[in-house]
């Protein structure tokens, strides 16, 4: 209990010192909010660039700038953005949220589902004809660029075949459908965007449920339960398989933050309004508040994610729990 | 309806983030393909005429951002704006001002007053009537310092408003400002639902409300914007019912969903519309248009590197480039060599300036007698022991740019001049290049404004930091010509001083000048009524109709 508590003690100050190192580095970078609008736009004099420096706050020096969003933050609020349409950044994050995770959920759900059979399956059949397809596989999707696989389905599924819808993920007529149509068609949309995402994840996580499973095939107690007599699916399954899961714990960890982070590519390429591209816009129109805004919470999840992984290996693995 | 308050603002920043700016603002060419194209379902268009009903749904790479004319900088914003929005003036389809919210307008005999006479029985989208009361509000919010607005230097320059009665009002200016009608045709915001607000928090700029020939109808964020006709619009109730603007960010994808017949419109590249839209399929379901768009690339000169003070050498660079073969090989011929900074097809432009064409001896010969001579015979000229070479920088992201700069260096090896190509990213590119005066040649672009004035490029004086005459051009005369077009109302004689303006500009050579992209939409067949004009193809927008047995949706209200 007191380890619980000094480790969300000791959160924050990391939290703070992350946003200090983002916030200088953003700064950094050349440009700033109204340059989009006022660079090189011959509509603009000085007086105007200035009062829509000072609407911004631009014109006090940083460490003010940054005290200021810090003392907002404390109270939790994100302020509002810097692009012209100056919403709150809350409701900006929240609209594009759920669609993000439903995507990076189900990918992620896919790619454990398929990857890890393949990893004990190549494990166990080390140097087997199917340990290679199955590696020359993954390697494939690991190396194939996104942009250009989900090209080449658009044109089969989208424009050749007809069967899937090439972009967005819902249907124009979205709102006069009733509600199992229209699970079912936001399912037919999302099905190139999660295989392209997740067929370039399997090779990572294949990998490494093979390796663990190798490293747990050797130990000794996997030959006292051969020598025991078992047969060799209760060596495999019930003892082998799930001390090699143990370490997927921390995968399942780390991967919290990146559920809210979308992937710019193919978000783009899918016409998804997800987390990606509201980042990558945020970027490049240099939206401080909307881009702090998103590090902050990608950072928090990120704390929460390694304390969760903590916890639920001591959980899972009484050897850690005794030695703490 | 769509050009007027766009163009003025066309900036290079649009042209820098649309590779392919469209449907922004266009020219027609005399024989587009499209005019052929609409033929090939004659009977169809005979059997019917023009009926109400049925949508278009357009592509469009960036989502809008606000849709508050006043706010909105980026050209997703502005297309819907000029759905949503009048100004009081317009221009028609030969680029000619006309009044829109205006009836019509007088100036005084010292061109210090124009008077408007508003149009009486325009409505707002809410039914309130529209009156003098908007235009007053109007001007004050673009004016009011609190309004981060990128428009607001037209409007700095009027003294004073008078509203007169309800259907008038005087606007009084310091001095004589040609250009003060047309920032008239900014788009006009309801004072009934604005007035004592502030601006930036207002639920308009995602609900917005105009008197244009469509209203708002919903926004869903990174997905779509869907606006409905008007039925008591001024102008008569548009034919097509609603417009969707789908928000695709990718122009392959964009590309397939056109295939797909899943958008209607988009704006093509030019490979796109040479290669991949030749099939008889496309030409039975598609017409392509083609119009010199308003914006033009340049290679431009610091004028303070030694390399570029002398007039001739500039001269001899534009004679080594070979501006056709850009044309070819990067636009594939979908674009116009240019020798001023006015679009080569509208009344502003002048013919008769001193050319100079694609000739490389000519052009060694020039930089000999400038004292730039292959003396050590290694085949880079030299001058007072250095050698000619420099470094042509470009944004990021823009690779007509990119391949323009290519064939540039092809062309300036083979008369002994040393070009290297570094690609920046926007941003860095203007704060630590362009901004510092840190480079030694730029290949940029500039929209052309429908107004010819061009002080903020040339003028002398406008070469502080991130001022717009970056190259350093410095020549009083100019600066005397540009001022009196700017003051002058009357047009012959205002054509006068731009005329040789650009006679000056051409014979200085401080940019090569590149040139005009041609703008490509692509539109369904099923569209009729599409009568490409000078101004290009949006003039008419709410003539366009689609005859009933073509109609594909049925707009449930």
């Amino acid at each position: 209990m007191r380890f619980l508590v000094k480790r969300i003690a000791l959160m924050i100050p990391t939290l703070i010192g992350i946003t200090i190192i983002s916030f200088t580095v953003m700064k950094m970078a050349p440009g700033d909010p109204t340059s989009l609008m006022t660079d090189l736009n011959p509509n603009m004099n000085e007086e105007a660039v200035k009062r829509i420096r000072a609407h911004y706050g631009l014109d006090q020096p940083w460490s003010i700038q940054y005290f200021k969003w810090l003392r907002n933050m404390a109270v939790l609020d994100f302020g509002r953005s810097f692009a012209p349409d100056n919403r709150p950044v809350i409701d900006k994050i929240a609209e594009r949220i759920p669609i993000t995770l439903l995507i990076n959920i189900l990918s992620m759900v896919l790619i454990f589902s398929v990857a890890i059979p393949i990893g004990v399956m190549s494990a166990v059949k080390q140097d087997s004809m199917f340990d290679r397809v199955s590696s020359l596989i993954v390697f494939i999707g690991f190396a194939i660029p996104t942009f250009w696989l989900a090209l080449l389905m658009m044109i089969l599924f989208g424009v050749k075949l007809d069967w899937l819808p090439i972009s967005g993920f819902r249907s124009l007529n979205y709102s006069h459908l009733s509600s199992v149509g229209r699970i079912l068609d936001i399912g037919k949309h999302l099905i190139m965007p999660i295989f392209v995402s997740a067929f370039g994840g399997l090779a990572g996580m294949s990998r490494y449920m093979r390796s663990n499973m190798l490293e747990v095939i050797r130990q000794d107690y996997i030959t006292t339960a051969r020598a025991k007599g078992l047969d060799e699916r209760t060596v495999i399954f019930k003892h082998a398989f799930r001390n090699a899961l143990l370490p997927v714990i921390t995968i399942l960890g780390l991967s919290v933050p990146g559920l809210i982070g979308g992937s710019v590519i193919f978000e783009t390429i899918f016409a998804i309004p997800g987390m990606g591209q509201l980042f990558y816009q945020s970027v490049m129109m240099r939206d401080y508040p909307t881009i702090m805004g998103i590090l902050v919470i990608g950072a928090a999840l990120t704390l929460v994610g390694n304390l969760l992984a903590d916890l639920l290996y001591s959980w899972a693995d009484p050897r850690i729990r005794v030695s703490d | 309806m769509a050009y007027k308050k766009t163009l003025l603002i066309v900036t290079l920043i649009l042209l820098a983030v649309c590779l392919g700016c469209n449907e922004k603002s266009a020219e027609t060419s005399p024989a587009g393909e499209g005019n052929i194209a609409t033929e090939s379902n004659p009977s169809s268009v005979t059997m019917s005429g023009p009926s109400y009903g049925d949508m278009l749904i357009n592509g469009s790479i960036g989502d809008a951002s606000v849709l508050l004319p006043v706010l909105a900088s980026d050209s997703a914003s502005g297309e819907i704006n000029n759905l949503i929005y009048n100004g009081l003036v317009k221009y028609d389809k030969d680029i000619n001002l006309v009044g829109e919210l205006a009836e019509k307008w007088d100036v005084s005999e010292d061109k210090l007053k124009i008077r408007f006479f508003l149009k009486k029985d325009v409505k707002w989208h809410d039914g309130k009537p529209f009156t003098a009361k908007d235009i007053e509000y109007t001007y004050k919010v673009y004016v009011d310092p609190k309004t981060p607005t990128a428009y607001s230097t037209d409007f700095l320059k009027v003294k004073e408003l008078h509203v007169i009665d309800d259907y008038t009002v005087k606007v009084v200016y310091d001095k004589p400002y040609a250009p003060a009608l047309g920032s008239w045709g900014q788009g006009i915001l309801p004072s009934h639902l604005l007035e004592g607000k502030d601006i930036t928090e207002s639920p308009l700029k995602r609900n917005p409300v105009g008197t244009g020939p469509y209203k708002f109808g919903e926004w869903v964020t990174g997905e779509k914007i869907t606006v409905n006709s008007f039925h008591d619009y001024f102008e008569g109730r548009p034919y097509i019912d609603r417009v969707m603007t789908r928000i695709i960010p990718d122009l392959a994808t964009m590309f397939l969903e056109l295939k797909a017949l899943s958008i209607d419109q988009m704006g093509l590249t030019p490979l796109q519309y040479v290669r991949q839209t030749n099939t008889k399929w496309f030409n039975d379901n598609f017409n392509k248009y083609k119009y010199l768009g308003f914006g033009y690339s340049y290679l431009g000169y610091n004028l303070q590197d030694w390399k570029f003070k002398d007039r001739r050498v500039r001269q001899a660079l534009t004679m080594a480039i070979d501006r056709e073969s850009i044309v070819q090989g990067v636009l594939l011929g979908l674009g116009a060599v240019t020798d001023t900074p006015y679009k080569p097809d509208t009344y502003w432009y002048n013919q008769n300036v001193k050319k100079f064409p694609y000739d490389p001896e000519k052009a060694k010969q020039m930089l000999a007698e400038a004292g730039w001579k292959d003396t050590n015979n290694e085949g880079v000229l030299v001058k007072d022991g250095k050698p000619f070479e420099f470094t042509i920088i470009t944004n990021h992201g823009n690779d007509i740019r990119k391949n323009a700069a290519i064939i540039i260096q092809r062309d300036l090896k083979k008369v002994g001049i040393k070009v290297s190509i570094r690609v920046i990213e926007w941003a860095a590119f203007l704060k630590n290049f362009i901004n510092k005066r840190n480079f030694e040649a730029c290949l940029l672009g500039w929209g052309i404004g429908i107004d010819p004035s061009q002080i903020d490029i040339w003028n002398s004086k406008k070469t502080g930091e991130s001022e717009l005459n970056f190259i350093n051009y410095q020549n009083p005369e100019v600066d005397k010509l540009l001022d009196l077009g700017a003051s002058t109302y009357d047009r012959e004689e205002r054509k006068k001083y731009y005329d040789k303006f650009q006679e000056i500009i051409a014979e200085d050579q401080p940019y090569t000048f590149l040139f005009v992209q041609y703008a490509l939409p692509i539109i369904n067949s099923r569209f009729h009524g599409i009568e490409p004009a000078p101004i290009g193809i949006g003039y008419n927008f709410t003539k366009w109709y689609v005859p009933k047995p073509l109609q594909k949706y049925t707009i449930q209200p």
